[in-house]
């Protein structure tokens, strides 16, 4: 018992000494790690110049504890609710939609006076709020390494007032006092959007492009076009609609004019309408839009006009069905299943309805040609229909059905962006390969670029 | 008259297309862009009554013709007219609390409205019935899809047989021999898979994607330039 007993304070004696030489060896380590880190310094808040507004850039000294005793730099923000000057304008302008609102409200009761109104807004509008001492009530933006000493603010909102801080953390996550704050800063738009400035050049140099063989097309140069299948598939599907009897159905997609492939359906649309009025064949358009049906309208009846029929032409086959995706699609399901059409043609924007509808005139035995630009539905339509144009392909169409010079000639400035594309993808390949070489700084760099400015913007 | 039909029109695209071009890049001018947008929504809700019309029009030529399927016809009307008289004149839609004493002041498709039940009771289950379908169309066009009938049909039945066994647990399991930390861990079918999504199809999806972006700059390039004009119906 009593030979335990020593044991155990011999034990707990060298535990000690073991534990106080720890003590004693890492004092000076343990003595900042426990001591609140220095607070950074000198920080300066800008809003950044060239941009679509809601950004800031924040710059700071770093603090005077070593980097690889701080876990980091937390970055906080306070949003100020109106300044003084704002809340002048906020209340005339409550003031006066509280009066127009009242006014509109209370038909029968009793009207409320405009100036009434405006005393009630300017005693509900809220007062300057002072920014809080506490900085816990800050909203953090994040916190960033503690080698970094700027950061950008983004998605702020930018009629709004900001302040900033900054404060360093510890490896043990204690914080150091935070910075006197900025000065105010309203992140505003500029009057370009720098950031965007090589999306610009890039839309420059392919509507240059487009634009050039437009003009050559026009003076004579000869322009090629490789074979579209599904394009040249379009006389054999009405033919094959007239040979049989049947009618030809063609939908433009379930979205309105104001998508681009909605418009070059209808190109489209013009197109087919026109080889079935050559053909004498009936082609029905329900439409999922009211605009898209008196586009579709137009289209067809020009085209029976330019074929020479324009006694065959009937509006009544161009309807309107619904706006809503699947009560459009189970009124086509309903007429495919009952009226059998010899040819379907789906081009336009589609969602989950494309393979119902082109699985359903396939059960049919409808010849089927489809094209859009919407590459999630691609693998629906080219699994269940006979010819699919993908993506560029549908708004190559129009040019291809047309043949005109012109139309060819922005085909072949459409080349040249690919070509500008391909150099990109080559350079962007290499340079990045190049990096996980060598481990270059600077090509890190120049990739980050490329990822960051060229294509970020 | 063809001041009215081609260069009018012709003149607003163009406009309106300049000016949503200018609001991306110059941020002061991205209320404009906005400004641009209102009037399309103006002129849909306009066509709204046209569309309705001409709903109307259809359905009752078919129902005194007494073509096929009339009866349906029928159904369509009743239910578009009996929606159109509910939502109107707000039935069962509780006031709105700000101005309790203001008829029709509700919100249309608040809870417990009229409107609101038949949205939640006979339109929902209705679309979910039509979404339901697309899993056995799927399967059909899926078995249409893969059979073997070429190289690249083999391929693709090949690539599809991983992907979708990777997904399942009968996939992990098939390949949960192989030791995850092991330098074949990339055939385990779960990540051969995600290797097939990653690589191989986001790759190809980019690729048509470049293709479109390029189609739509070329194509709107030549409706503001006035060469393509056939979506006002003169396309000649």
């Amino acid at each position: 018992m009593r030979t335990s007993s020593i044991q155990t304070i011999l034990l707990t004696t060298a535990l000690c000494a073991l534990a106080g030489g720890q003590v004693v060896l890492g004092s000076s380590k343990a003595r900042a790690s426990f001591a609140p880190p220095a607070p950074p310094t000198d920080l300066v808040a800008n809003d950044l110049p060239w941009d679509g507004g809601g950004t800031v850039q924040i710059d700071w000294a770093a603090s005077a504890t070593p980097a690889d005793q701080l876990k980091g730099y937390e970055i906080l923000a306070h949003e100020l609710e109106v300044t003084p000057r704002d809340a002048a304008i906020e209340t005339d302008e409550a003031a006066d939609r509280a009066a127009a609102e009242e006014t509109q409200s209370l038909l029968e009761g009793e009207g409320i006076a405009p100036e009434d109104a405006r005393r009630q807004a300017a005693l509900s509008t809220p007062e300057f709020v002072s920014p809080p001492e506490d900085v816990s009530e800050w909203s953090s933006l994040g916190i960033v390494p503690a080698t970094q000493t700027d950061y950008q603010a983004t998605g702020l909102n930018k009629a709004g007032v900001y302040l900033f801080k900054i404060r360093a953390i510890g490896l043990e996550g204690d914080f150091s006092a935070a910075t006197a704050s900025s000065g105010e800063i309203r992140p505003v738009a500029a009057f370009f959007n720098g950031r965007k400035l090589p999306l610009l050049i890039t839309l420059i140099l392919i509507a240059s492009a487009v634009f050039v063989f437009i003009v050559l097309a026009r003076r004579g140069m000869p322009m090629r076009i490789r074979k579209i299948a599904g394009l040249a598939a379009v006389d054999e599907a009405v033919g094959r609609a007239t040979e049989m009897g049947r009618s030809i159905l063609y939908i433009n997609g379930i979205q309105d004019m104001d998508d681009l492939q909605t418009v070059a359906g209808v190109t489209v649309l013009g197109r087919v309408a026109k080889t079935a009025a050559e053909y004498d064949a009936k082609i029905e358009v329900p439409t999922s839009r009211s605009l898209v049906m008196t586009a579709a309208r137009e289209a067809v009846q020009s085209s029976y006009f330019s074929a020479g029929r324009p006694d065959a032409y009937n509006p009544d086959l161009i309807y309107y069905v619904t706006d809503e995706q699947f009560g459009f699609v189970a009124y086509i399901s309903g007429m495919m299943t009952r009226e059998k059409p010899a040819a379907c043609f789906y081009m336009g924007s589609f969602f989950a309805e494309s393979l119902i509808l082109a699985e359903t005139g396939n059960s049919v035995g409808a010849i089927q040609i489809a094209g859009t630009a919407n590459p999630s539905q691609l693998p629906f339509f080219v699994a269940a229909c006979d010819y699919t144009l993908i993506g560029e392909e549908f708004f190559a169409a129009s040019a291809y059905l047309s043949g005109q010079p012109d139309q060819l000639g922005s085909l072949k400035g459409q080349d040249v962006g690919k070509i500008l594309v391909g150099i990109v993808i080559i350079i962007g390949v290499t340079l990045a390969t190049l990096q996980a070489i060598t481990g270059s700084d600077s090509l890190e760099a120049a990739v980050n670029y490329l990822v960051n400015v060229i294509l970020g913007s | 008259m063809q001041i009215l039909t081609r260069s009018i029109p012709l003149f607003i695209t163009a406009v309106a297309g300049i000016v949503m071009i200018l609001s991306a890049f110059f941020p002061y001018t991205s209320d404009w862009g906005k400004f641009a947008g209102q009037f399309f929504n103006i002129l849909a809700a306009f066509a709204f009554v046209l569309g309705g019309g001409n709903l109307l029009k259809l359905h009752l030529k078919k129902i005194s013709d007494q073509r096929p399927g009339w009866a349906y016809s029928g159904v369509v009307l009743v239910c578009f007219i009996v929606t159109l008289f509910v939502g109107l004149l707000k039935i069962g839609a509780y006031p709105n609390p700000t101005y309790p004493s203001v008829h029709f002041g509700g919100e249309t498709q608040g809870s417990g409205s009229m409107f609101w039940w038949f949205y939640e009771y006979a339109f929902k289950p209705l679309t979910s019935t039509m979404f339901a379908m697309l899993a056995f169309y799927v399967a059909s066009a899926a078995f249409r899809a893969f059979r073997a009938k070429n190289f690249e049909a083999i391929l693709l039945l090949g690539t599809a047989f991983v992907v979708l066994l990777g997904r399942t647990f009968a996939g992990v399991l098939a390949t949960g021999w192989i030791p995850p930390d092991s330098a074949f861990s990339g055939l385990r079918l779960e990540n051969l898979s995600v290797y097939v999504m990653q690589v191989f199809n986001t790759a190809g999806t980019r690729a048509i994607m470049i293709g479109i972006a390029l189609g739509i700059a070329s194509t709107s390039m030549k409706i503001l330039l006035g060469i393509d004009r056939s979506f006002l119906g003169s396309g000649d």
